[in-house]
């Protein structure tokens, strides 16, 4: 696995901190010989972004903020990134957002605001870096988003998040649809609850654990090295002949009916 | 063994806010003296499962707001 990605330059956004599904993207490309860039939103996650990527050990260190609800931020951050590497190979867009008082109750409760908000950061988001990246991905590329399966069928308190999920995973194959003419591929992965940063705003999140555990077929919940491999696939020239799809990394648990 | 639990609390702000040691006194709030938003408060949350090896439910988390809270469900959990 060493050499696959060497020589390739990818974009991370959304490292939080150490339990960051991104930060597992990060290490299994890093192991793959990938060379990463990565953005962080705005100085509040600065610090801990920096800490963590030193600890790769890469040449030069390439941090650069983001702030994803804004275009001119967008814009900015990716003439840097072409400034700084020129090429990149693909991009993981693992960010969202929605306020954590609609990510408990009843769906029906939604406001306007939230609503809205939620969309922009977690789905429409991807639509604008990918529109930023693709000059950059001049010898092709892949771009990958996190998931989950909320956005498919219901899940207690995921709510806004499910139905933004549902526009993202439908923006994926938009995507792949426009970008696969210029050999960009574009892909989900959907990843089984991870006890990260952003899922503990989730209520009750720790409760989903037991039922993973006791009826997923492997009878486990995945962790972000489960992801981060599955993303360096995804990344890999070995995964070439995909795009537009949504890869289930969660021990299987999506194949359940009643169980 | 309370105060093992201090020093295993201390630890953790230390290196979760980077304030001083002598901060970190029993009545010191997260938000108010210790300078913690609110991912601060749910990191530290997190770290605090993992040293503790224990579920802190929502409810839970809400009512602990000084070091002296966390100190005091760390020994009711014990």
């Amino acid at each position: 696995m060493k050499d696959l990605l060497a020589g390739k330059k990818f974009v991370i956004m959304g490292v939080a901190n150490k339990r960051s599904i991104a930060w597992g993207i990060a290490q299994s490309l890093h192991n793959a010989g990938a060379t990463l860039i990565f953005t962080y939103q705005g100085e509040r996650f600065k610090k801990s972004v920096e800490e963590l990527v030193e600890t790769l050990g890469q040449e030069t260190n390439y941090l650069i903020s983001c702030d994803v609800t804004n275009d001119e931020d967008i814009e900015q951050a990716f003439n840097q990134i072409k400034e700084q590497v020129g090429t990149i190979h693909g991009l993981a867009h693992c960010i969202a957002f929605a306020k954590k008082e609609e990510l408990e109750g009843e769906y029906v409760n939604t406001s306007r605001e939230g609503y809205a908000l939620a969309h922009d950061i977690s789905a429409y988001s991807l639509v604008a870096v990918s529109k930023a990246a693709k000059p950059l991905m001049t010898e092709g590329g892949s771009i990958l988003t996190m998931t989950y399966l909320g956005g498919e069928r219901v899940v207690t308190n995921y709510n806004v998040m499910g139905v933004a999920k549902a526009a993202l995973d439908a923006s994926v194959r938009y995507l792949a649809a426009d970008l696969g003419k210029y050999n960009i591929r574009v892909n989900a992965i959907s990843a089984g609850p991870i006890r990260t940063l952003a899922a503990k705003g989730i209520g009750d999140f720790n409760s989903i654990f037991k039922v993973i555990e006791e009826k997923a077929p492997l009878r486990r919940s995945v962790d972000t090295s489960d992801v981060g491999d599955t993303a360096a696939f995804l990344m890999s020239n070995m995964s070439r002949g995909i795009t537009g799809e949504i890869i289930h990394v969660d021990a299987g648990y999506n194949i359940l009916g009643l169980s | 063994m309370a105060d093992d639990i201090l020093e295993r609390v201390k630890k953790i702000i230390i290196d979760r806010l980077g304030v001083d040691e002598a901060a970190i006194v029993e009545t010191a709030s997260f938000k108010e003296d210790l300078g913690a938003d609110s991912l601060d408060v749910v990191e530290l949350v997190m770290e605090l499962e993992d040293e503790f090896d224990m579920e802190i439910s929502d409810e839970d988390a809400e009512k602990i707001t000084t070091v002296g809270d966390v100190v005091e469900y760390i020994k009711s959990r014990k």
